[in-house]
């Protein structure tokens, strides 16, 4: 069990360097297969982006390390995300967790952002743990 | 969807976990020999695996809509997976934990819709969402995860 207050926050490195080959390792283990994630010919001169860009539920994996590192996979009672802007190979991530709240019960609310080098927030999510 | 049985199992969630780049021991008891493998928190989201009709994984003699000879070996499918359908997106994802996951468990899941609501685009437009509302049970019947997930889709594009 993890003591925490209000108002604490972890800051975590999810990679330094998103690389097409973390994507294809994606597609693989969770079976979502979109050539949007793996397949440059396909996304580019098909889809019309500049790129294949990583799956949401990749960047919202990535960013559960945050949660789990901090309390155990075991104490996470509720995780959701929102996905904000399409995380590219070659960016950097870093996912920011913060306290925003502990109930009676020992519950922890925790409201957790991941941004990109530029800063840009690529998902905003929200959890809650057991801590005591 | 529909998974009638979705086997969670140490070595998958330990190829799932060098997939998100989570190096937890936790999750390597497949190789450690360690007992009590937790999932990690997405982890459900596997079960696309188990799943036989999904659409977003080729199908053995079926022609594939990725790259081979030409761009694409045939048109996207209706629905990607996502709650969009269509050129829908996948918006949000949500996640509640009854109980932890552990490898040894065996689920099943039912999916079935939940609200719809449109929003003004900023670009114009109606957007549209849609949740799917998907409820894993455990071998003895237990819920163990439900899972929300909203698409959106964009309608009635001006001009």
């Amino acid at each position: 069990m993890t003591l925490v207050r209000e108002g604490d926050v972890k800051e975590l490195v999810l990679t330094e360097e998103v690389t097409r080959t973390q994507l294809v390792q994606y597609s693989g283990a969770s079976g979502d297969y979109n050539p949007l994630h793996s397949d440059e010919r396909y996304a580019t001169e098909v889809a019309g982006f500049p790129s294949v860009f990583a799956h949401g539920m990749l960047t919202m994996g990535m960013t559960g390390r945050v949660i789990t590192d901090w309390f155990g996979p075991e104490a996470v009672l509720s995780y959701g995300a929102r996905f904000v802007a399409q995380v590219w190979p070659g960016d950097r991530l870093v996912a920011t967790a913060t306290v925003t709240g502990v109930r009676d019960d020992g519950v922890a609310e925790l409201s957790i952002s991941t941004a990109n080098q530029a800063g840009d927030v690529v998902l905003a999510a929200t959890a809650t743990v057991k801590t005591g | 969807m529909a998974v009638e049985r979705f086997p969670i199992e140490a070595g998958h969630i330990m190829c799932f976990a060098r997939a998100i780049g989570d190096a937890n021991p936790a999750y390597y008891g497949a190789m450690t020999g360690a007992a009590d493998v937790p999932a990690p928190p997405t982890f459900v989201t596997a079960s696309a695996q188990f799943d036989p009709d999904y659409p977003l994984r080729p199908q053995i003699g079926e022609p594939w809509f990725g790259s081979g000879r030409e761009a694409s070996g045939r048109p996207q499918p209706a629905s990607t997976g996502g709650g969009g359908g269509g050129t829908g997106l996948h918006a949000e994802q949500h996640y509640t934990y009854h109980r932890p996951l552990r490898a040894g468990d065996v689920l099943h899941a039912t999916t079935r819709p939940g609200e719809r609501w449109e929003k003004q685009g900023r670009r114009g437009g109606t957007l549209v969402f849609s949740e799917i509302i998907t409820e894993y049970h455990d071998a003895s019947g237990e819920l163990v995860v439900t899972a929300r997930t909203v698409g959106v889709k964009t309608e009635k594009v001006p001009g």
